[in-house]
Order: C-alpha cells, then sequence, then structure tokens
C-alpha cells in the first residue's frame, strides 16, 4: 500500500497566482493514508517529533472518525497544527522514523494528516480549553512560532499573557517570511484568533529594547519570554551587492507577504525582475524563488554545493522544480555586475566538492578557471541570518554568545531571573517546529518558577 | 484620546507641514536623532520619519513631513482627529553629540526639520552652536524664529530671496573664513548636500556627522533594505544609525539606493494626483 500523494495545484497555473500550492486531502485520502498507520506500540515517530505529537493515537482517531479526539490529542503537545502539517520539515522528523519508509509503501503522511485534522477543526470552528484565568502576568516578546506557543500554553494555564510584537502585523516569520501559497495567511489569522479567544493581549508596533525596555517588562509582569526571532540577513560580501535591484530574501519576502505588494492595492512597492537570481538553497531560498517566479521572471537558483545538500525540504525543492526554477548548482557568485547603479549580472566560479568540513559536508572548492558571467536584472540573497542586536544592546544584564545569540538552557532559563528565551533568537536561524519546542519548554519552566514562588 | 490619533496639522511651508500624534508608548523614551516608521491605511506601506519633537507629559511626538510620493500625500489628506494605522518607534540610535563643545548644524530643505530638535536638545545643554539653514529659495524655511532664538543662525538661498545667495557649503567657508572654530559640523538635508559639507568638512579637519534617510521596511534590522556601505563595511541605518561618520559614507551608492523605486514612486503619485 503506497503512501497516498496529496492533490496539489497544476504548476502551470499556479506559476501566476498566490493561492497555496498543496490543497489537502479529501476525507477520503485522509481515510485511506490514516489506515495505512500500523499503530507501533512503541512509536519511533514520536522521538522524531520535537514537541512529542501523540501521532499514533491521533491517527486511529483520524481512522475512527473522531476527528475532535484527533484534535484534542494534537493539541496536547502542538499549538498550531495547521501551520506545523504545512511547514514542518516532516521527512526529516516524525516521517523519517516511520516504520513504513523503505520497504512498506513510504512513510505514512503524518504531517498531511495533522494538517487535515487542523484544518477540519478551524473550518469547524473548534477552539481551545482555557481554564480560569490566575493571578500570574507573563510578557511574550515576539510573535512567531516560539512566542505563539508559549502565550498559548501559559493561556490554556490561566496566566495573563501580554504579547509584544515590533511589526503591524502578529505571527512573525509565518506573516512576513513564509508566503501565500504556503502558508495561507487567513490560516494564521485563525490560529491567532485562537490565542486571543484564550484572553491573550496582543500589542502590534511595539519594539522591545526601543519602545519599553525588557527590565521595565520585568518590573511589570512575573515573567518575561523572549522569543524575537533569528534577524539580520547576511549577505555574500561580494562586489556590487548594494546595487539597486539587490534584495535580501528578508526584504524581498517581507515586501511581498506582509506588505502584500503583489497586489495591486498595496502601496509597497517592489522592483519585478525578468530575469532574477537567487543565491542559496535553503527554504527561504525556496519561497524567495517560487515569489519571483509567480511575479513573472525567469529564475535561476544558484548554490555552491550539490543537489544532495540543499537544506530546503523535499517538496519545497519539488514545487520549486515543477515551477520551472532553474538549479545551478555547483556554482557560486564572486561579483554582482551593474550599469547605472542597477543590477545587470552575475560573475559566478564553478565549485567542485572535496572533502567533508565542521557541518559533515564536503566543503566545495573553487575549479580554477571556471569564472563566467550570466545576465540577471535583480538578485535575492538567502543566506540566512545574524543575530539582531536590539535586546542586546539594551539589557546589558542577559548573557550572549560570542555569536550574539541569548545564552538559555534547555528549559529557557537565561542568566536573568524571571527572563527566559527560545527559538531561532536562542539557536540562530532553525526550523518553525524547534522554536515551537522551546516556547513549549519555556512555558512550563515559567509555570514552575511561578507556581513554587506561590507555596 | 485614540491611539495614534492625529492631534494637530500644521503647515510649514508649501508641501510640508508639521503632525502631532498621540502616541504614548513611543512619546515615553523617544530622544532626539530617532525615528518613526508609520502606516496611513491598511493598504500602505512602511515609512520613516524622524522625531521631531515629543511631549511625555501629553504623550505626544511630532513630525515634519514633506510630501514627495504616496505616502506623503496620502499624509497630508488626513485630517485632524483621524488615526493613523501604524506608528512604531522610538527607532534608531538617539544623538550624542556630548563629547563636543562647539557644534555647527547644517540642515539643507526637509533635513531641518531633524536640525530643529538638536538645537533645541544643545540650547538645554547651554552648548555653544551655530546653525546653518539652507533651501531652494525663500518659502521653503520653517520655524525660522524658533532656530533663531536658539542660536546664531545663517541662511541660505540658491536663488537668493532670503539670506545669502549660495550653498551651505559656502556658508560653512565663511565661517571658517572668520576664523570660527568647530569641533564637529552635524549636517542633514539631501545626500548630495551631506557628501559636500561631509566634504569640506574632512578638508577643514572637522569631524563631521550626517543621518541616513534611506528606504526602509521594517526598521528593526530584519531586512536589510536600509544598508548603507561606510568605511567600506554594510551598516544598517536602522540599527546601526541612522547617524553616521560623514566622512566614511559611501554617499553614492546611497543616491543610487535612494532611487531604487522612483518610477514606481512616481506612477503611485500620478494616480493619486489624477
Amino acid at each position: 500500500m503506497d503512501r497516498v500523494v496529496m492533490p496539489t495545484q497544476n504548476p502551470a497555473e499556479r506559476i501566476h497566482n498566490f493561492k497555496e500550492v498543496a490543497l489537502g486531502f479529501t476525507p477520503s485520502l485522509a481515510l485511506e493514508e490514516a489506515s495505512r498507520c500500523l499503530g507501533c506500540k512503541n512509536p519511533p515517530c514520536m522521538a522524531g517529533c520535537p514537541v512529542g505529537v501523540k501521532i499514533p493515537t491521533f491517527i486511529s482517531q483520524v481512522k475512527a472518525g473522531d476527528m475532535d479526539g484527533a484534535y484534542r490529542t494534537i493539541t496536547i503537545d502542538n499549538n498550531l497544527p495547521a501551520i506545523c502539517g504545512r511547514v514542518c520539515p516532516q521527512e526529516h522528523q516524525c516521517e523519517n522514523l516511520c516504520v513504513r519508509k523503505v520497504k512498506l509503501g513510504g512513510s505514512v503522511a503524518i504531517g498531511a494528516l495533522e494538517r487535515y485534522v487542523a484544518d477540519w477543526a478551524l473550518d469547524n470552528g473548534v477552539m481551545p480549553e482555557k481554564r480560569d484565568s490566575n493571578r500570574f502576568k507573563v510578557a511574550v516578546v515576539g510573535s512567531g512560532p516560539a512566542g505563539l506557543t508559549c502565550a498559548s500554553d501559559l493561556a490554556k494555564a490561566g496566566v495573563n499573557v501580554t504579547i509584544f510584537e515590533a511589526l503591524h502585523e502578529v505571527g512573525g516569520v509565518l506573516v512576513y517570511g513564509i508566503p501565500e501559497f504556503r502558508l495561507p495567511k487567513e490560516l494564521v489569522k485563525k490560529e491567532i484568533a485562537k490565542l486571543a479567544s484564550l484572553g491573550v493581549k496582543i500589542e502590534t508596533n511595539v519594539v522591545v529594547g526601543k519602545t519599553i525596555f525588557v527590565h521595565e517588562l520585568l518590573d511589570e509582569f512575573d515573567a518575561v519570554f523572549i522569543g524575537t526571532g533569528a534577524g539580520l540577513p547576511m549577505f555574500l560580501g561580494v562586489k556590487g551587492e548594494n546595487l539597486s535591484g539587490v534584495y535580501s530574501a528578508n526584504e524581498y519576502l517581507t515586501r511581498v507577504n506582509l506588505m502584500k505588494a503583489y497586489e495591486e492595492s498595496s502601496s509597497t512597492p517592489i522592483l519585478k525582475g525578468k530575469s532574477v537570481v537567487v543565491v542559496g538553497a535553503g527554504n527561504v531560498a525556496m519561497d524567495a524563488s517560487r515569489t519571483a517566479r509567480r511575479l513573472g521572471a525567469e529564475v535561476t537558483l544558484v548554490y555552491r554545493r550539490s543537489r544532495a545538500e540543499m537544506p530546503a525540504r523535499e517538496e519545497e525543492i519539488l514545487h520549486a522544480e515543477e515551477e520551472g526554477i532553474k538549479f545551478n548548482l555547483l556554482t557560486n557568485p564572486v561579483e554582482i555586475l551593474g550599469e547605472g547603479g542597477k543590477v545587470s549580472g552575475m560573475r559566478l566560479v564553478k565549485m567542485a566538492l572535496g572533502e567533508p568540513d565542521a557541518s559533515g559536508r564536503r566543503r566545495p572548492v573553487v575549479v580554477e578557471g571556471s569564472e563566467h558571467e550570466i545576465k540577471c536584472d535583480q538578485v535575492i540573497v538567502a543566506l540566512g541570518t545574524s543575530p539582531n542586536p536590539i535586546i542586546k544592546n539594551s539589557f546589558k544584564d542577559l548573557a550572549f554568545s560570542p555569536k550574539g545569540t541569548i545564552l538559555a538552557d534547555e528549559d529557557g532559563k537565561t542568566n536573568v531571573d524571571r527572563l527566559y528565551a527560545g527559538g531561532d533568537a536562542i539557536t540562530g536561524a532553525a526550523t518553525l517546529i524547534l522554536a515551537m519546542g522551546a516556547g513549549k519548554k519555556s512555558a512550563s519552566s515559567i509555570l514552575n518558577q511561578l507556581q513554587s514562588a506561590e507555596k | 484620546m485614540e491611539k495614534f490619533q492625529i492631534l494637530s496639522k500644521t503647515d510649514l511651508c508649501p508641501r510640508v507641514k508639521e503632525y502631532v500624534v498621540y502616541a504614548p508608548m513611543v512619546a515615553r523614551h523617544a530622544k532626539a536623532g530617532q525615528f518613526v516608521i508609520l502606516r496611513t491605511d491598511e493598504n500602505g506601506e512602511r515609512v520613516p520619519f524622524t522625531i521631531c519633537d515629543y511631549s511625555r507629559e501629553n504623550c505626544t511626538v511630532s513630525i515634519m513631513v514633506q510630501e514627495v510620493g504616496a505616502t506623503t500625500m496620502r499624509l497630508a489628506s488626513m485630517k485632524v482627529g483621524e488615526c493613523l494605522k501604524d506608528f512604531v518607534g522610538p527607532l534608531g540610535n538617539p544623538t550624542d553629540l556630548s563629547q563636543f563643545d562647539s557644534i555647527l548644524l547644517v540642515g539643507g530643505g526637509i533635513g531641518s526639520a531633524v536640525i530643529y530638535p538638536q538645537a533645541k536638545q544643545l540650547k538645554a545643554e547651554n552648548k555653544n552652536f551655530e546653525i546653518i539653514l539652507g533651501a531652494r529659495n525663500k518659502d521653503l524655511f520653517f520655524y525660522l524664529d524658533e532656530f533663531k532664538s536658539l542660536a546664531p543662525t545663517h541662511i541660505v538661498t540658491d536663488d537668493g530671496s532670503i539670506g545669502t545667495k549660495g550653498l551651505v557649503t559656502d556658508k560653512i567657508n565663511e565661517l571658517i573664513g572668520e576664523g570660527k572654530r568647530f569641533d564637529v559640523i552635524f549636517a542633514v538635508g539631501p545626500l548630495p548636500m551631506m557628501k559636500f559639507v561631509a566634504k569640506l568638512a574632512t578638508n577643514l579637519g572637522i569631524k563631521s556627522i550626517v543621518s541616513m534617510n534611506s528606504l526602509m521596511v521594517d526598521g528593526t534590522g530584519m531586512c536589510g533594505c536600509c544598508r548603507v556601505t561606510v568605511d567600506g563595511k554594510v551598516k544598517y541605518a536602522c540599527i546601526d544609525g541612522p547617524e553616521f561618520d560623514g566622512s566614511l559614507v559611501d554617499y553614492d551608492e546611497a543616491i543610487t539606493r535612494s532611487s531604487t523605486y522612483r518610477e514606481i514612486e512616481q506612477t503611485h503619485v500620478c494616480n493619486i494626483r489624477g
């Protein structure tokens, strides 16, 4: 019995719209896929989930037609299943450990089933249960995956939570980073509405470290959680990088996703290149490439290693290929060329894979005499981020790593009493589900600290 | 009063208005040299404006805005009592002129709006300073009496319709020629003006500080839109600036980057003007 494939929008059609690409399971497809789960006694899949969702239990509930039960099971451990079901790298996590993976028709589509259950709950207006509120007050800084998860867990336990968000919209990377065609913003709004139903207060337009300081929050709240995310985009450091027409992926995606530059009614401008080069091969690079494609460009992705080392989710890579994104692998930019201050091309070198480096991946080395030029009118750099210094510069008591990330232990505790942190602000750029896991752990240690202080 | 409500709107000179906005959270920690980012409405873009004044007691922040593009024109069409959609700040780093004893403030065009809170602060600190204000003609000045009440103020125009005919750099040379000495020149205005003031300052052996009015989106270091090359290194105007050592800024690159959306912006403006 082979893994059920989720229907998708036809590539030729979808490159002209921003609607969701993966369409989700129908009830019959969901049932078919759910019945592939062997219901292992010691389920290996659960060990692969950073938040420990009880996977075989919820799948058996889907099989039995108990959708409400399936949703309750998932949301014990995961506050944002509609989002995780869509954007978690399941093939490296739960699905990687499924016993069906190699010889039994492929891993169970756990992510797709999670999404199916979560979408059912959103469509049917299922709301989380809340306990009576207690006297505790906690501030959550940042409304991305870490902050939302932490806030949700605390609110479910009855804590009075206030979220402070720097941007004008709530959701962090879910709204500025991940495109509409991969994660519809309506859905993010619905997930956030659930938080509001738990009594969480949300303050947008507040930059902690500028508008209000961490020490002020510590004065006003019983505990503070910092989940401010990854931070500053990294650039190549090559000549021509500040030409007009060179974007960081963060800027490009923020203009399109958060500011809706793809819609006629938006006042936010975006340059629509005809021939766009995207540098990098992570999920963000795929998002940027596919966005540029939808804005009418021919897109070439340039990556210095080979296909096997591309860090993006397999599904994103496949979808990008289907949409006609050209992969220029084992190639590295050495200069961005310009004419009259605008991008006109790129000078590249060919790379070959040498000995493994510290990351265990084979180190790319320049092939002598391989320099060549290509024409392009726009460049999007998707090489990751470095930590944002705003909190560091405004709160000297907090300990940071030499790299600039906040130092916190397994439970999210920092060196400052009652101050917790989690997500990309601690780990550097990582995945949504790891950030959610960190938000969860912090929520539970905050509850422990608050309750033991009360005794 | 409601959050981000426009409490007053004053014409300062043709196409330049001062807006006083009710923004308690922003007013609490605002300092001279910092900026806000605002959106007029749900479809609005995020645009940065320097904080020109603030009142912690009244919970207000003032900005001076020149109508040059779609957002600034939409802002001009808003009425007193209406609310801005978003107003976030104070962003960027405050100005720190504490190490200098004798200061020359130079404001060009709307840049004078950035000079004004500096002048007020220097006056309050009892510092020794003078002001040069430059513009194309006599109609483009505002707050002249206020400036004059704070420090010796020299006016320069392109057409000589008020003050001396010439450029702000001519006036700097003149003051230095008269034997005046300054530890620092703080210049805010159009990029070419800042470029030439900084160049002159370097030639005169005087330190210069300029305030970069780069394009921005988030204003918190996330997008990199506002990057400027300073001393060969990439800096972000929003979190490293907006002020930089004038002698180290790559102005030509900044000029090109500032015109990235000029064509698109002009279409927007045409649509608004009809």
